[in-house]
């Protein structure tokens, strides 16, 4: 069964990554993104992670994806339709991509072996008796707060930097 | 029975068509987009690591990889308006102030 959903799913998230980069108007691929994004939070709850899950629903789902849909609709589109889509150095890009494909397969061939003898290092183990999302949230505001406080600043300087671009006139 | 081998080459296969996006696209926006799609695949890398240790420090670390997304998002979307006032273009090949 998790093998089936596994091959099915991933062939939805492979499929609509290439839609995603394919795409003429920047409208269906947004919608492509979207899907390939939901079958990316099916891979999380797959691997029993509950909580990231419906955080990536929510988020990029229902937040980032409505903001790029905001963004398409203010700028306007129509005079990219009869442009060609790809840019002047695709050549260089395209070899790129498969050097990057090529060095990331050798990688994780190579590194099959250190994978089997892996152990929990940071000494923070997940327990079935404990909720997924009831572990994350303890260990979020214990061993990581500090992080989770930047992350927090992190947000807040967004939110200030996005109203001072997209201002005329500050 | 699905091992992270598995996770890890289709990771590598999505981050490697969002690369291909990233370098081939003249759209800024559909770039952003391929931006994204790298994101998730290092965020289903870190998920599938997590699972195979039993550890719930990747978990963490996706939380924050979402919030940094969702601030990258915000402000690059906030240039690309501004960029769009400015010049009248969000084509990559035409932005080329800094070249010199």
């Amino acid at each position: 069964m998790e093998t089936y959903l596994f091959y099915a799913l991933a062939l939805i998230l492979v499929t609509f990554s290439i839609l995603t980069v394919t795409a003429r108007n920047p409208v269906r691929s947004a919608v492509y993104l979207v899907s390939a994004l939901l079958a990316v939070a099916g891979f999380f709850f797959l691997m029993e992670a509950e909580f990231v899950g419906a955080v990536q629903v929510l988020v990029y789902v229902g937040g980032i994806m409505v903001l790029f849909l905001f963004v398409i609709m203010l700028v306007s589109i129509e005079s990219l339709e009869r442009q060609p889509k790809v840019s002047r150095q695709w050549r260089t890009g395209v070899v790129l991509a498969v050097v990057l494909c090529l060095e990331l397969s050798l990688l994780i061939f190579r590194g099959t072996v250190s994978l089997e003898e892996g152990l929990a290092e940071s000494g923070i183990i997940t327990t079935t008796e404990t909720m997924n999302t009831e572990a994350v949230g303890a260990i979020l505001y214990s061993t990581y707060l500090l992080p989770f406080e930047i992350a927090s600043v992190l947000l807040l300087v967004a939110i200030v930097g996005a109203v001072v671009l997209a201002k005329k006139e500050i | 029975m699905i091992g992270p081998n598995h996770y890890l080459f289709l990771s590598a296969i999505v981050f490697t068509i969002g690369a291909v996006g990233v370098l081939t696209r003249r759209n800024v926006i559909i770039i952003f987009m391929s931006i994204e799609l790298m994101l998730n695949a290092v965020n289903l890398n870190l998920i599938a690591f997590s699972a195979h240790l039993q550890d719930l420090a990747g978990q963490v670390f996706v939380v924050f990889v979402i919030t940094v997304a969702a601030a990258e998002a915000a402000v690059g979307l906030g240039i690309v308006i501004a960029l769009f006032r400015n010049r009248e273009t969000i084509n990559m090949d035409e932005i080329d102030l800094m070249r010199g």
